[in-house]
């Protein structure tokens, strides 16, 4: 076991599948020379040349339309956009080419790549550098989307995305990137499409995702501390596929859920899965599924308006205590 | 001027043309207009649903492009798209098939007109979002150069095509990483249904913008069917032995309207009449006629059209229409569409 930061599980993840498979290959603004403007992928280029890991001009749709032309013709590119709010100045490519081009050729075409992206707040940057746009990457078909929470999970998820046959849009949580944690030596491989139950509770099940997940713990020890109120929490990490499983089989032996979303509220990820709850497992329930969530404004740069804008470990424990009795 | 901003002036356009090429040209040229006037007849009858953007006037571009081309070169292509898909070989029983929504369709009619593709002869794809596909076939160029394979990419787009980012964004990253792929303007002089000199700031929509790109602005008689042979074999010549892009307008005049929908009354009077007379299939005929080439080869090869042309027509007509099991298939690798365990 090795203790890495997140923002260097990214690099390790990385490291490990173009070692492995010379098909591998990075673009993104800023990735080589300077290693990432979070550093995450720092050691790359030195390790792997410049042919493999290559700097490109402030063109998104450059970057992302050449990962999956790249991806169509024998590569596995692994595209950054710096940040995730660049989606929305590349999402033809992504939502219209990438996410659709398989189904409408019928097979013909196979796109391994994976989008890599800083997502979420935390940084103070504000309403275009700071939002967390997961849902956006979750409502378009033929993408798949994991968002880990921890650095052996960021390592693990990364070779499975890489190894996927499919697009997966990988989102990796600013708010996390200084955070450390154990990662397995040796190869870590994962599974896209799997979540992971962090905590055992009897009384309630609280779903998380990215930097929700840390929040999703502290306030479950809390609330066992202070409120005597026993909680399940499940890291969802992937969202496409979703675990629903594993979901609904926590949610059947609690008899509660509260769901713990960055994003803002509308359409948000935690919808879907009380959508699914709802229709499969009415019955289970002994009260009101419980969304909480960013509200629906845009994100606010102030460190005290970002804080109060997000969920924090106060308001998942405040929503608990007043709702769960 | 930096050392990779390549300068294509140096594409070589002499050389003579074989009769085997001419009359592959002539064959590709053909078959197009015949598969396009076929479509129409098709849509009068109702037969293809939704839209469709038929290049009849436009043949040469493409037959000029895929003769020159090696069977193993990329070809991506817009909304309009047929004559580049039918040029690479693509069968026309799947091309009119993908048009008419049946099972033989080149993708069992999940694609539809606008989205060609037969990944076996080329044919990576036709793009309905304007420009999109310019940052993909440098993508592809990318992935030629990285594998060393020597393939190109040619990427055709229309005019209305270089008043869009990804245009500007594709030139600039394809000189920068010096890649194997061709850019081709189709400039049939509008944007949909408006002229694109009113909504252009130069008066070449492709050559124009050239120099920012540190490329030299090549125009070529698109109705010209050798001329764009020669300036298509000299420019994939000279990409795939990697002295990078090179961006090509090519002149040229759609006889029909934009889409199904456009009668084209924003024409001027007598336009029309004008580019007929430049008609790139008479025109071709009429020159290998006057070089000398056999008559009779010509009709062979436009009675065998005549014939593929009908037979692909009954074929697509007999073939059933796309079963519905395939709405939730290819949506994944796997085969499949779920989403969920």
């Amino acid at each position: 076991m090795a203790e890495l930061s997140y923002r260097e599980a990214v690099a390790a993840g990385i490291a490990q599948e173009m070692e492995r498979d010379e098909r591998v290959v990075m673009l993104g603004e800023d990735i080589a020379d300077a290693g990432g403007v979070f550093k995450t992928t720092v050691g790359l280029l030195e390790r792997f040349g410049p042919r493999r890991v290559r700097d490109t001009p402030i063109s998104e749709q450059a970057i992302v339309g050449a990962a999956m032309g790249a991806a169509m013709t024998g590569l596995i590119p692994i595209a950054e956009i710096m940040f995730s709010d660049f989606f929305a100045v590349c999402w033809d490519m992504i939502a219209n080419e990438i996410a659709k081009a398989r189904y409408m050729c019928a097979g013909q075409l196979t796109l391994p790549l994976v989008i890599r992206t800083a997502n979420g707040s935390g940084s103070r940057f504000g309403a275009q550098h700071s939002q967390s746009v997961e849902n956006w990457a979750m409502a378009v078909p033929g993408l798949k989307v994991v968002a880990p929470s921890t650095p052996a999970d960021v390592k693990g998820l990364m070779a499975a995305a890489v190894r996927d046959p499919d697009p997966v849009i990988f989102f990796e949580h600013k708010g996390l990137f200084a955070t450390r944690g154990e990662v397995p030596d040796g190869e870590l491989v994962d599974r896209l499409g799997v979540a992971r139950v962090l905590r055992p509770g009897g009384d309630i099940t609280v779903l998380a995702l990215a930097a929700m997940v840390p929040r999703a713990l502290a306030a479950a020890d809390q609330l066992a501390r202070d409120h005597g109120i026993s909680a399940t929490v499940v890291d969802v990490r992937s969202l496409v596929p979703l675990d629903t499983r594993t979901i609904l089989e926590e949610v059947t032996r609690t008899g509660r859920l509260y769901i713990v979303e960055e994003n803002p509220r509308l359409c948000g990820w935690g919808a879907e899965i009380a959508s699914i709850v709802a229709e499969e497992c009415f019955y289970d329930l002994d009260g009101p599924i419980v969304r909480i969530t960013t509200p629906h404004v845009p994100l606010p740069a102030a460190d005290a308006l970002e804080d109060h804008a997000v969920p924090s470990v106060e308001r998942i424990v405040e929503t608990v205590r007043r709702t769960a009795g | 001027m930096s050392s990779n901003a390549a300068r294509p002036d140096d594409i070589d356009t002499d050389g003579g043309i074989d009769d085997a090429t001419r009359l592959a040209l002539y064959r590709t040229l053909l078959e197009i207009r015949l598969v396009e006037k076929r479509a129409y007849d098709l849509f009068v009858q109702n037969l293809v649903k939704g839209t469709s953007h038929l290049a009849l006037g436009q043949e040469a571009v493409a037959a000029g492009f895929a003769v020159a081309m090696r069977p193993d070169d990329y070809t991506f292509c817009t909304y309009r798209g047929h004559h580049h898909t039918l040029a690479r070989g693509a069968p026309m029983v799947g091309v009119l098939g993908e048009l008419m929504g049946r099972k033989c369709g080149l993708m069992g009619g999940k694609g539809g007109s606008m989205h060609l593709t037969s990944v076996r002869h080329g044919v990576m794809g036709s793009y309905a979002i304007v420009g999109a596909h310019l940052p993909i076939a440098a993508g592809a160029a990318w992935s030629a150069q990285y594998r060393g394979s020597g393939q190109v990419a040619v990427c055709f787009f229309g005019d209305g095509t270089t008043n869009i980012g990804a245009f500007h964004e594709a030139l600039n990253f394809a000189v920068v990483w010096k890649l194997p792929v061709i850019f081709v303007c189709e400039n049939n002089l509008y944007m949909e249904y408006t002229p694109i000199r009113s909504v252009t700031a130069v008066e070449h929509p492709a050559a124009g913008r050239a120099s920012a790109y540190g490329l030299a602005a090549v125009i070529v008689d698109g109705n010209d069917a050798d001329a764009v042979y020669r300036l298509a074999r000299g420019a994939i010549a000279r990409a795939r032995a990697g002295d990078g892009p090179a961006l090509i307008e090519a002149k040229t005049y759609r006889h029909s309207g934009h889409s199904r929908a456009d009668p084209a009354k924003y024409r001027p009077a007598g336009e029309l009449e004008e580019w007929l007379k430049r008609d790139p299939v008479t025109l071709y005929r009429e020159r290998l006629i006057a070089a000398g080439v056999d008559e009779g080869a010509l009709r062979e090869i436009e009675t065998a059209a005549v014939r593929a042309v009908d037979e692909a027509t009954e074929g697509a007509k007999a073939s059933p229409p796309s079963p519905v099991d395939v709405v939730e298939q290819d949506v994944w690798s796997d085969g499949g569409a779920a989403w969920r365990n």
